[in-house]
């Protein structure tokens, strides 16, 4: 019994926009781990959007004079042993890196959101078999089952991101099953349907956005795996070839050469994708604040 | 025995540090029934939370003293308090499910509290935890000591933890809220149960509540809380039925009761006259054999059995029983969310039964039937404001756009007296009474002729409860709608209804007129149910 009921008479918003934009800035203030993370990803969108254009040399250029240079003011991360400026290749690979983790995530989202809340709401025998079909995915090791899609389907970008999306889709549906779940017979639900909406437009339009806040912490964390999951598909030299700037293909050519005491060449991409990573895992709760209207006072 | 002097508790929010407990004192006596009453955010919750030291993390005791038999309360240290809980002060919470560990079998959790306090040993454990089931008065406890909490009813659930709330004997009872949620029946029941024990047992007790029947029924001494501050104490009988301070004069007052008008329940100063209802001849809707049957388990369960009435224009029709009763089962039928197993449903004359609930959404008669949620806050979707949630059934089912659906929304806030600034506000930025204003306003935006109103006032402090009843009586005046009335308690359906429908397993037991059903029960189901009512000691003559 700790709500202290606060009656004031504030006038209305004086626009629906301005109110969510200060919401966004509440949530950006409030924490400034938030904040920084938020810093973070932006300065990774700038390194996607106009890197290549900003980027001190050519990264595919190969300079035969200067191999395998440690880190100078010339080359701020060194050059590998072709002579390609290390710095220029890891900025440019970012966009590559963004394009397969945010396409992943996003046909995750959707497919996975879409088989969840159809078997969250109409629940019976459709409920059991989707839910055992995902279960099946999941059983398997994900990062073998995600190997064995690209070695069949071929070595493409786009297979990468196709292999990503699968072994995602599970964790959004269970979680969108979940939340739809138990709204299923919520008073705003029935309240919904006896407003004239047809079950279609109950379940996507009023039950589905109250699912969003838990949904932005998993799509942040997930973007983060997804990074991983296309660099460890390269590394393994699956997905994106060289001479392609790409983080995981950069960490494995340059782990040869770590022995030999040219620790710039895998340390730097790696670097970059441990940031993004942590970038992104950071965005989760900020992003729930923001799509959460209930966080606004 | 206690005492409390000038207590003080804030808790830090995000907005300051706001006061829940203002400066109160009090002192209990040996053996005395403390009663404490108030709406809700009047302090009263957490000044037993104070007592006991279990305030949430943000909240602490800003000043004043709380003295248990020479212990101060709140200077002990946590492993004396640890010691005092249980032992000496013993508490009993609103929900009895929630109170209770879910993966525990209940007879384990006697054994905790015996055990803690060194009341029990490993070998006699069992047998005191019984011993006490049995004193709560649970039939078969031997049985009942391997149950889990999900395998017994709410009424079972709150003697349980009375039994542990007993177990080791303390001296002082501290009860909140314990019957919020219990039908009448059984609320009756355990709150005898308690009292006998209390009484038997010579201890103190503390009740906190917001029912002013009950407290007037259970409680030697009264205190008042408003905003953190005691306004009024004094004798049930004294302080209820000729009451000093305004405040308590309006909660008074707003107490449904015997013998009182919709309109008394109302301050003196806000008595308009209410315009009467036209009940007409014509049915509206004619249930006949309506019947509900869920395929369970182990076997069919008959949720509604051939049950069949009539509701006339115009008319208010109360739908009464405790939980389980099928009353619930027959709304949703009625509203059409609910397919009927057989049965028919004339609206009209037109078989509503025929049409499946799947499809009924876009049938022209949507916009004619429609419901008042019970809990105002789950009716409402947290991401919608309410301008959202009053436009939604307009956009839906009538041709209203832009400009002419934001002014009949206005329209529909300012005839449920919803000021029109909060229509940009989101469900928690409301109060209980507001967010039940938006859910009329909606259940009224596409002018239904028969209105289902689910227990709409059961979420609702009582002063809020008395406005709410009022503007539905009022716009029943002035739109000429049909209502059925689903509630269980008694004394707002007599004010309210013009005939009355007692359930009971899934039957209509009785019906008829509300004067005759409710002033010459003839029936004893009916008579058990007005008798289980905690009544309030009527008022002297207006002040």
């Amino acid at each position: 019994m700790t709500d202290v009921t606060v009656e004031n008479a504030t006038p209305a918003r004086a626009k629906k926009g301005s109110g969510t934009l200060r919401h966004i800035l509440w949530v950006l203030r409030e924490n400034p781990v938030t904040g920084l993370s938020f810093a973070m990803f932006a300065g990774l969108l700038i390194s996607a959007l106009i890197g290549p254009s900003i980027v001190p040399y050519d990264p595919l250029a190969t300079d035969a004079s200067a191999t395998l240079q440690p880190p100078s003011a010339a080359h701020w991360f060194g050059t590998d042993n072709l002579g390609r400026d290390v710095f220029s290749r890891v900025i440019v690979a970012t966009r590559l890196d963004l394009v397969i983790s945010v396409a992943a995530v996003a046909l995750s989202f959707v497919f996975g959101s879409v088989l969840g809340a159809i078997a969250g709401y109409r629940g019976g025998w459709i409920d059991t078999v989707l839910s055992r079909v995902l279960d099946t995915i999941m059983a398997f090791p994900l990062f073998v089952l995600a190997m064995g899609i690209v070695a069949a389907l071929g070595n493409s970008v786009a297979n990468i991101i196709y292999a990503t999306a699968i072994i995602n889709i599970p964790f959004y549906a269970r979680l969108v099953r979940a939340e739809v779940n138990i709204r299923r017979d919520a008073g705003f639900t029935q309240a919904a349907k006896l407003a004239g909406n047809s079950d279609t437009r109950v379940l996507a339009l009023h039950i589905f956005p109250n699912a969003l806040p838990p949904m932005m912490v998993q799509v942040s964390l997930n973007l983060g795996w997804a990074i991983l999951n296309a660099a460890g598909l390269s590394f393994i030299g699956l997905g994106v070839r060289p001479p392609t700037p790409e983080w995981g293909i950069m960490v494995a050519e340059g782990a040869n050469y770590i022995v030999s005491g040219e620790w710039w060449l895998a340390l730097f991409p790696g670097l970059w994708l441990m940031l993004a990573v942590f970038t992104f895992n950071l965005m989760g709760d900020g992003l729930r604040d923001i799509v959460d209207p209930r966080r606004r006072s | 025995m206690l005492s409390i002097k000038d207590l003080q508790v804030a808790f830090r929010t995000r907005k300051g540090e706001v006061s829940a407990v203002r400066g109160i004192s009090f002192e209990l006596a040996r053996g005395e029934r403390l009663g404490i009453v108030g709406e809700s955010g009047s302090g009263k919750s957490v000044t037993s939370y104070a007592l006991m030291r279990i305030l949430d993390a943000n909240g602490r005791i800003k000043a004043g003293d709380a003295v248990y038999s020479g212990i101060d309360l709140r200077k002990a240290a946590e492993r004396d308090m640890r010691d005092l809980r249980g032992r000496e002060i013993s508490m009993i919470f609103q929900n009895p499910r929630a109170a209770l560990n879910p993966i525990r079998k209940v007879g384990h959790q006697i054994e905790d509290v015996l055990r803690q306090h060194a009341r029990a040993t490993r070998q006699d454990a069992r047998q005191k935890a019984i011993a006490a089931l049995e004193a709560v008065k649970i039939r078969d406890a031997e049985a009942r000591y391997d149950a889990y909490p999900f395998e017994l009813s709410g009424g079972m659930c709150q003697r349980v933890v009375c039994a542990i709330a007993l177990a080791c004997d303390p001296k002082l009872m501290i009860m909140d809220e314990p019957t919020t949620g219990l039908d009448i029946t059984t609320q009756k029941a355990v709150m005898d149960l308690v009292d006998e024990l209390v009484t038997a047992r010579g201890m103190s007790s503390i009740l906190i509540t917001h029912d002013l029947g009950l407290a007037s029924e259970y409680c030697d001494r009264i205190v008042v809380m408003k905003d953190g501050q005691i306004v009024e104490e004094g004798a049930p009988q004294l302080l209820l039925s000729a009451p000093q301070h305004p405040y308590t004069r309006k909660l008074v007052d707003a107490t449904p009761r015997r013998g009182v008008t919709i309109r008394e329940l109302l301050p003196q100063e806000e008595r308009r006259p209410l315009a009467p209802h036209v009940v007409a001849e014509t049915p509206l809707l004619e249930v006949r054999n309506l019947t509900k049957t869920y395929q369970g388990k182990s076997g069919p369960v008959h949720a509604v059995r051939d049950i069949s009435f009539t509701i006339r224009e115009g008319q208010s029709v109360g739908l009464v029983g405790e939980s389980g009763c099928g009353k619930s089962t027959t709304s949703a039928m009625l509203v059409r969310l609910l397919d009927p197993t057989s049965g028919q449903l004339l609206y009209r004359g037109e078989d509503l039964a025929q049409m499946p609930a799947a499809d009924f959404a876009r049938n022209p008669l949507r916009g004619k039937i429609q419901m008042v949620f019970q809990d105002a806050t789950d009716s409402l979707n947290p991401r919608h404001t309410s301008r959202q949630s009053i436009a939604e059934p307009l956009k839906r089912m009538t041709d209203l756009r832009g400009a002419a659906l934001a002014a009949r929304v206005e329209e529909l806030a300012s005839v449920t007296g919803l000021p029109e600034h909060l229509l940009d506000r989101f469900p928690h930025q409301l109060s209980g009474g507001q967010k039940a204003r938006v859910g009329i306003a909606r259940a009224i935006a596409t002018e239904p002729d028969f209105l289902i109103l689910d227990e709409p006032t059961a979420a609702l402090d009582v002063s809020i409860q008395a406005v709410a009843l009022n503007l539905l009586a009022d716009l029943r005046a002035r739109l000429g709608m049909s209502y059925l009335f689903v509630s269980h308690d008694l004394n707002v359906v007599r004010m309210l209804c013009d005939h009355v429908i007692v359930m009971k397993g899934g039957e209509i037991v009785d019906a008829g007129p509300v004067e005759q059903v409710m002033d010459s029960p003839s029936h004893p189901y009916t008579r058990e149910l007005l008798e289980a009512a905690p009544q309030v000691p009527i008022p002297t003559a207006a002040a």
